[in-house]
C-alpha cells in the first residue's frame, strides 16, 4: 500500500510560485518553494510538502500556505484554485503535465472572484447563497414512506445526472465575465449574524452565474420539482438572474465535470421568456 | 418551552439525514463539520446502495436473505436485532431518496436499475452511475437547505469539534467548537449530540479515506469516557490507484458490471496487458472462487491480492506491487453508461484509458466496521424499538453515534453497497429515539444549564489551543510524525496481522505520540491556522491508534478483515474419503470453540492513564445462528454439510 512511497536522493526539484495573502483586505505578495519531484505528484502534494517543509526557496522559516482541500479525486470540489493561470482542481493537476505545459515552475493563485480569507483559501458562500435563491431542491411533503418517485425515461436520468454532478467548485464563476467580485467588510459593532445576512443581501442582487441557472433547469426538469417551477422561475428572472449573462460561453469550457452549462442557459433562457410571457398574460 | 436543540457532528449521509428528519420534527438542529457538508467524504462513495428490490424479490431474495448475506459476510460478529431492521428499511430508504431526486440509472422501461455487489449473488444494488454517494449527498444537503431556509438548521461549517460539556451528572449538555477562520473557540449548548464523523482513516496516512477523515471528533468522546467497539475491525479495499496523496478508489462495481482481476502468469511480463493473450493470465479470483469469482467480499480479495503480489511474486510490476484490473474487454458504450465516474478517476490520475488497457491497482485502508459503541432496544420479533432512547445512544447520556463512526451494522466486514444504506438508516432511525430522549431529560434543557459550565469548558479548549500554539520550536515535525505513524499501521494493522509486530508496533506508537505533545506548529498565526489544527488532530488519532492495536492483538482468531495467519483453521486436504470427513469434523469442533471464546463484541474504554482497556460483549444472534464462512475454504462443501447435519441432530435433540 505503500507503492507511491517517496522518492529519494538524486531527485529533480522545481519551483512553486504562490500568491499569498495573510488576511481579508492585506496586501497579496509573491512567495517561491523548492519542491523535490516525486512520481505521481499532484498540486495537492506540492501543497503538503510545501507545509512539511515550512520554508521558502530562499531558507526563509514562514507559515504553511493555506488551502481547502477534502476527497483528492475531484468530487467534493474544495480544492478549485488557479494554477499556472487555469481555474481547476488542485488534486487533478498533474505536476509532469504542468511542468510540461510550463518548464521549470508552477503558479499557484486563489480563485479571483471570491473573497480571500487567506493564501489559496476563499469564501465561496455566494455559490450557496445562489442556491437558496433558486430553490434547489425537491419539495417533498415528507420523509414517511410514500412508495418510490416517479419513473423517469433512461434519457431524462443521463440528462438530470449531467446537471447534479455539479460540485459548486465555482470554475464556472471564475471564468464569467458577468460574474463580479463581491467583498464586504465586517463593521466593528457588527455581529457574525448581521454580516451574513448583509452578505445574503448583496449576493442576492448580483449575477447568479452558470451553475445556479443549470440547477433551475435539474429542479424544473424533476418530475416532482416541476410543480413549483414558478417559483424557481421567478428566482431566475428577479434581479441578479439569467438577464445577467453576456453568453461568453466560458463557463461550459472550464468546467471539470462537463456540465452542459450553455444548454442549460439556452433552456432557461427559453423557460424564462415563456414565464414572463405567461405572468403577463396572468396580470 | 423552548425548542429542543440537537447538535450534529458531520454532515455526511449519516449527519444530514439525522438533521432533516429532525428538523422535520421541528426539533431546532445546529450541524458542525469540518468541511462544507456538501463536500463530505461520504461523495466519494461510487458503487451504489443496497435493498431488496421487486427484481430480485422475484429471483427468490427477500429481506432476511439480505440479512443473511449480511452477518455471512460479516462473520456473525454484529448484533443482529439492529442489521433485521436495516435491512426492513432499506427498500423504503431507496424509495425515499428517489422521491429526493436522486438520479438511480434507468431501465429502458424507466425503473430503477440494479447491479451486483460483493457477497451477494443477487442483483440488489442501485446506482446514480459511478458516483451513487455524491448524488445521495447531494439530495439530502438539497433537503437540509430547504430546512435552513425555514430557520430549522443552523450550520457551522468550517468548525472543529473539540469536545463535549457534560453536566455534574455526565449528560452532554452541548460542546466546544473552533471557527477554523476566525479561529473564535465557541460552547454551544445542545440537549442531545449526534456524532456523525465519518471513519478514521487519516490514522493510517494514504487511505481512501477524505483528508476530514481523522477520527479527532470520535477520538475527543472517546476521551471523554464514550465506548469504542470492535476497533481492530479494518476494512481494507481490493482495488485503489495507488498515489503519491492518496490511494483513489476503484469502486467494487467495476468487478460488478464484469471487470477482471488478473495477472500475468509468467511474473513481470513486460508486454503491454492487451497483449498478452487469455491462456497465459491468471484469474486467480475465478479460479479459487468459482462460486462468486471476482465478486468475492472484499476481506478475502484483498488478502489474495496481497497474496498473489506478497507471497506468489506475481505482482505486475517490479517496483511496486499491483495486479491488473481489466474492463476492457466491456461494451464501450455500456461502460461510459454506467462507470464512466470511475474510470474518468483513473484516467485523470494515471493518464490510461481504462476502457483501452487494464487498470493496475493494489488495496488500501477503506472503512472503519468498528466505532463507537451505541445501543438498541430489542422488540419480541427481533427488530428494533426506534422510539425507544437506546437507539444508536452511546454509553455517555445524551451522545449518540451513526454513519461510518458507530460500530453497528458491519460486523468483521462490510459488504460492498451496505454503507450507504447504513449511514441513511441510522440517521433517519436516530432522530425519533432523540427527541424521546430529549423529552424526558430531568433539569431542564441545555439553555437553561449554568453558564459557569460552558464558561468552563470553553477555558479549558481555549488553553489546550493556547498551549500548542506556543510550544517550542524544537519540537518534531507533525506531518512526518503522521507520515510514520501511518507508514506503521498500514504494515502491521491491515491485510496481514501478526502478534510480535503488533506488540512491537504498539510501543512505537507510544513513542510517536509522545512526540506529537511536542510537535511544533511551523503557523504560530490566529487566522486560518490549519497547522495547529492538524497539530490538534494528530494528536487524537493515538489513542484509536493504540485501540486497534491491541484489539487486534488481543483477538487471537481470523474473523472477517482480522486475519491472521497463525490462528487459521486448516482446510480439508485428505485424498481418504473418512479422513475427509474426520477433518471436516474437526474443523466443525474448533469453529464451534472458536465462537464460544470470539464472537463476542470487544469494547474498549480508556483508563485514568489514558490506557485503553478491553472488555468483551456478547452479540445477539438470536435470529440467524453462526455457521462457517466458507468462501473458497478447501473442503468447503464437506465442513458445510458436516456443519449442517450438527445443527439438524441438535436442533432434533431439542424438539424430540
Amino acid at each position: 500500500m505503500n507503492a507511491g512511497a517517496r522518492a529519494e536522493g538524486g531527485a529533480r526539484s522545481f519551483i512553486v510560485r504562490v500568491l499569498r495573502q495573510d488576511r481579508p483586505g492585506s496586501e497579496a505578495y509573491w512567495e517561491s518553494h523548492s519542491v523535490v519531484h516525486e512520481p505521481d505528484m499532484n498540486v495537492i502534494s506540492v501543497l503538503q510538502r510545501i507545509a512539511e517543509q515550512a520554508r521558502t526557496v530562499e531558507g526563509k522559516r514562514v507559515a504553511p500556505v493555506v488551502w481547502e482541500c477534502n476527497c483528492l479525486e475531484e468530487v467534493c470540489g474544495a480544492c478549485t484554485m488557479i494554477i499556472n493561470g487555469r481555474v481547476r482542481q488542485a488534486c487533478t493537476a498533474l505536476v509532469d503535465r504542468l511542468l510540461e505545459e510550463r518548464p521549470g515552475a508552477i503558479e499557484l493563485r486563489p480563485m479571483t472572484k471570491f473573497p480571500v480569507l487567506r493564501d489559496l483559501l476563499v469564501d465561496r458562500t455566494r455559490i450557496f447563497a445562489a442556491l437558496h435563491k433558486v430553490k434547489a431542491w425537491v419539495p417533498v411533503d415528507s420523509y414517511h414512506h410514500m412508495g418510490p418517485g416517479p419513473r423517469r425515461s433512461q434519457d431524462e436520468q443521463q440528462m438530470a445526472y449531467h446537471y447534479s454532478k455539479c460540485m459548486s467548485c465555482g470554475c464556472c464563476l471564475e471564468a464569467c465575465p458577468q460574474f463580479l467580485k463581491i467583498e464586504l467588510t465586517r463593521g466593528r459593532d457588527e455581529s457574525a449574524e448581521a454580516f451574513r445576512a448583509r452578505c445574503f443581501a448583496a449576493y442576492d442582487r448580483s449575477f447568479m452565474g452558470a451553475h445556479a441557472i443549470a440547477q433551475v433547469e435539474l429542479f424544473n426538469q424533476n418530475p416532482i420539482g416541476k410543480m413549483s417551477a414558478r417559483e424557481r422561475l421567478d428566482a431566475l428572472t428577479s434581479e441578479g438572474g439569467i438577464q445577467n449573462c453576456g453568453n461568453a460561453q466560458n463557463c461550459v469550457k472550464v468546467c471539470p465535470k462537463d456540465i452542459p452549462l450553455t444548454r442549460a442557459i439556452a433552456l432557461a433562457g427559453r423557460h424564462a421568456t415563456l414565464h414572463a410571457l405567461r405572468n403577463w398574460f396572468d396580470r | 418551552m423552548a425548542k429542543k436543540r440537537v447538535l450534529v457532528v458531520g454532515g455526511g449521509l449519516a449527519g444530514l439525514a439525522a438533521s432533516m428528519k429532525l428538523a422535520e420534527l421541528d426539533a431546532d438542529v445546529s450541524l458542525m463539520s469540518l468541511t462544507r457538508v456538501k463536500r463530505s467524504h461520504s461523495a466519494c462513495a461510487q458503487g451504489g446502495i443496497n435493498s431488496c428490490n421487486d427484481l430480485t424479490r422475484q429471483l427468490g431474495d427477500s429481506e432476511w436473505r439480505h440479512l443473511d448475506d449480511t452477518l455471512y459476510g460479516g462473520d456473525f460478529l454484529q448484533h443482529q436485532p439492529p442489521v433485521k431492521e436495516l435491512v426492513y428499511w432499506a427498500p423504503q430508504i431507496i424509495d425515499l431518496m428517489d422521491r429526493l431526486g436522486v438520479t438511480f440509472n434507468r431501465t429502458p422501461e424507466g425503473f430503477r436499475d440494479q447491479r451486483r455487489f460483493g457477497g451477494t449473488l443477487f442483483k440488489r444494488t442501485a446506482f446514480a452511475g459511478a458516483t451513487t454517494g455524491q448524488q445521495l449527498l447531494y439530495a439530502l444537503d438539497e433537503q437540509v437547505r430547504r430546512w435552513q431556509a425555514s430557520g430549522h438548521v443552523t450550520k457551522y461549517e468550517s468548525w472543529d469539534f473539540l469536545g463535549l460539556v457534560q453536566d455534574s451528572s455526565g449528560r452532554c449538555r452541548g460542546c466546544v467548537a473552533q471557527d477554523l477562520v476566525t479561529m473564535e473557540i465557541r460552547a454551544i449548548p445542545a440537549d442531545a449530540v449526534i456524532i456523525a464523523s465519518g471513519g478514521c482513516g487519516g490514522i493510517f496516512g494514504r487511505s481512501t479515506n477524505s483528508v476530514a477523515c481523522t477520527g479527532s471528533a470520535v477520538s475527543r468522546v472517546f476521551q471523554a469516557g464514550a465506548r469504542y467497539a470492535n476497533a481492530e475491525f479494518v476494512q481494507v479495499h481490493p482495488t485503489a490507484i495507488p498515489g503519491a496523496d492518496k490511494l483513489r478508489l476503484i469502486s467494487e462495481s467495476a468487478r460488478g458490471e464484469g471487470g477482471r482481476v488478473w495477472v500475468p502468469r509468467e511474473p513481470q511480463d513486460a508486454r503491454p496487458p492487451g497483449a498478452i493473450p487469455e491462456k497465459e493470465r491468471l484469474y486467480f479470483l475465478e479460479e479459487r472462487y468459482p462460486k462468486y469469482g471476482n465478486l468475492v467480499p472484499r476481506d478475502i480479495a484483498t488478502r489474495e491480492i496481497f497474496n498473489v503480489c506478497v507471497k506468489e511474486g506475481l505482482s505486475v510490476d517490479r517496483g511496486r506491487m499491483c495486479v491488473y484490473l481489466d474492463v476492457s474487454h466491456l461494451p464501450r458504450e455500456m461502460l461510459d453508461a454506467k462507470l464512466a465516474g470511475i474510470l474518468e478517476i483513473y484516467e485523470k490520475f494515471q493518464g490510461v484509458d481504462p476502457r483501452a488497457a487494464a487498470m493496475r491497482i493494489f488495496p488500501a485502508v477503506h472503512y472503519s466496521m468498528g466505532g463507537l459503541w451505541c445501543d438498541y432496544e430489542r422488540i419480541a420479533e427481533g427488530g428494533l424499538n426506534l422510539c425507544s432512547p437506546r437507539t444508536q445512544q452511546t454509553n455517555l447520556p445524551g451522545l449518540f453515534a451513526i454513519g461510518e463512526c458507530d460500530y453497528q451494522y458491519h460486523g468483521a466486514n462490510r459488504l460492498g453497497a451496505n454503507s450507504l444504506v447504513a449511514c441513511i438508516f441510522s440517521g433517519l432511525s436516530v432522530a425519533g429515539g432523540v427527541i424521546s430522549y430529549v423529552n424526558s431529560l430531568p433539569n431542564g434543557l441545555a439553555a437553561e444549564q449554568s453558564a459557569a459550565l460552558f464558561a468552563a469548558e470553553r477555558r479549558r479548549h481555549e488553553a489546550r489551543y493556547r498551549e500548542i500554539l506556543a510550544r517550542a520550536d524544537s519540537g518534531p515535525n507533525p506531518y512526518r510524525v503522521q507520515a510514520e505513524l501511518g507508514e506503521l499501521m498500514t504494515r502491521v494493522a491491515t491485510v496481514v496481522r501478526h502478534n510480535g509486530e503488533l506488540e512491537q508496533a504498539y510501543g512505537r506508537v507510544r513513542e510517536l505520540e509522545e512526540e506529537a505533545r511536542r510537535c511544533a506548529p511551523s503557523d504560530r498565526g490566529e487566522w486560518a491556522n490549519q497547522n495547529v489544527v492538524f497539530v490538534r488532530a494528530l494528536q487524537d488519532m493515538f489513542p484509536l491508534a493504540r485501540t486497534i492495536l491491541k484489539g487486534a492483538l488481543a483477538r487471537d482468531e481470523c474473523r472477517g478483515a482480522h486475519y491472521k495467519p497463525e490462528f487459521e483453521p486448516l482446510g480439508v486436504d485428505a485424498a481418504d474419503p473418512a479422513e475427509r470427513r474426520r477433518q471436516a469434523e474437526e474443523w466443525c469442533d474448533q469453529f464451534e470453540q472458536n465462537n464460544a471464546r470470539w464472537l463476542k463484541t470487544t469494547v474498549a474504554s480508556l483508563d485514568r492513564d489514558g490506557e485503553p482497556q478491553l472488555a468483551y460483549e456478547e452479540v445477539d444472534t438470536s435470529l440467524i445462528p453462526p455457521r462457517p464462512r466458507l468462501y473458497g475454504v478447501a473442503g468447503g462443501d464437506l465442513i458445510e454439510q458436516a456443519f449442517a447435519e450438527r445443527q439438524a441432530r441438535r436442533a432434533a435433540g431439542r424438539k424430540p
